[in-house]
């Protein structure tokens, strides 16, 4: 059986991983947070969701990277 | 114009078992593909200012931004109506939460307008990925984020730079204090990286892919639909899971809206940190 198509999405997959770990270490350490000091629920939100956009590009690197145009060998 | 059918044949072959719908084999279920977000020009076609579907919608949602917030803010009450209660909860969703709280009071007004014009435009932008009838998110082209990211990195230079002068500003920003002497070059180097390349570019790709992953994933969902309902319609039983498919289709819709609020809120408050780490004395 022949494999077809491209190799690109494997990339995705890949550096999805990582930033699953990652984002997902974001929002647990945060929810831990909240849970022992409810009063600065807004202020570590916005920070969630800065750590998240910053660990998330990763991915979203690794999907625009099958759209750049190599070169043909 | 090669060129640009030399990109399309490109990006058509990266999602390669996908076809445009015209070459679609009667029978067979032909996912989306990136063909989509360059469609048949519609207006002015041959000239530098030809418009297409996307472009179109593009200016249509412009326009209603500008309505809104035209119609919104034209005669304000002390109490308020039901619209004005809206476009102020926005209003001040920027303001406070985003520009006062990272900038603080005096350079979150200076930095308020560019931050309400990247706020509002990309909400706008992203939004018409989810409408019905329109359903393409012209922030999935690239050029859109890359402009706005252009301007933000502009911007947050031109803030440092007019603060502490030009060396002053790259000293603050690569020499950082309390490094080992002999690590601060390579320190120097990264940071270098991270603030003047990584930065613009992230902020591009991560509007541009979202939005792009996102009409992927909701046309694949109506397609699929359509596909198991035009099966079902053939009298063949296993088109039943079209209604799977269409509930997952209203599921991603509803996340869809949740992500294009998140995306233009998350561009705008980077932005904002972006121009406080080049304001900042020292970090």
């Amino acid at each position: 059986m022949d494999l077809v198509g491209h190799i690109a999405p494997l990339a995705f997959g890949l550096a999805a991983i990582g930033s699953g770990v990652g984002v997902g270490l974001i929002v647990g350490k945060t929810i831990e947070s909240v849970a022992r000091q409810p009063e600065l629920a807004g202020r570590l939100q916005t920070l969630m969701w800065i750590g998240i956009a910053i660990t998330e590009a990763l991915c979203f690197i690794a999907i625009g990277v099958a759209f750049i145009p190599f070169p043909a060998p | 114009m090669s060129r640009t059918i030399q990109e399309k044949a490109l990006l058509a072959t990266i999602l390669a078992p996908t076809r445009a719908a015209s070459e679609c084999p009667p029978g067979q279920f032909c996912g989306p593909s990136v063909d989509e977000y360059f469609p048949e020009a519609i207006l002015f076609a041959g000239t530098p200012f030809e418009l297409n579907r996307i472009l179109l919608i593009r200016l249509l949602a412009v326009a209603v931004v500008i309505l809104f917030l035209w119609l919104g803010t034209r005669s304000l009450k002390v109490v308020p109506t039901r619209g004005q209660v809206a476009v102020e909860f926005a209003l001040d969703f920027v303001r406070k939460g985003i520009a006062i709280d990272t900038l603080g009071e005096k350079d979150g007004r200076r930095f308020m307008p560019l931050l309400f014009t990247i706020f509002f435009l990309t909400l706008g932008l992203n939004l018409t990925g989810t409408i019905p009838g329109l359903q393409i998110a012209s922030t999935g082209l690239i050029g859109q984020p890359i402009l706005l990211a252009v301007i933000a990195y502009v911007v947050f230079v031109y803030a440092g730079v007019r603060k502490f002068g030009a060396g002053g500003f790259l000293k603050n920003s690569l020499w950082l204090p309390g490094v080992p002497v002999f690590i601060k070059p390579i320190i120097a180097v990264l940071e270098f990286l991270s603030t003047f390349i990584v930065r613009p570019v992230t902020l591009t790709l991560r509007l541009t892919m979202n939005m792009v992953a996102g009409h992927m994933l909701l046309t694949l969902c109506f397609l699929a639909t359509g596909f198991f309902f035009s099966l079902l319609l053939d009298g063949n039983a296993i088109g039943a899971i079209g209604a799977g498919t269409l509930l997952m289709g209203i599921a991603f819709t509803v996340l869809e809206i949740f992500v294009a609020g998140l995306q233009a809120y998350i561009f705008t408050i980077l932005t904002a940190i972006y121009i406080q780490l080049a304001l900042a004395e020292s970090h």
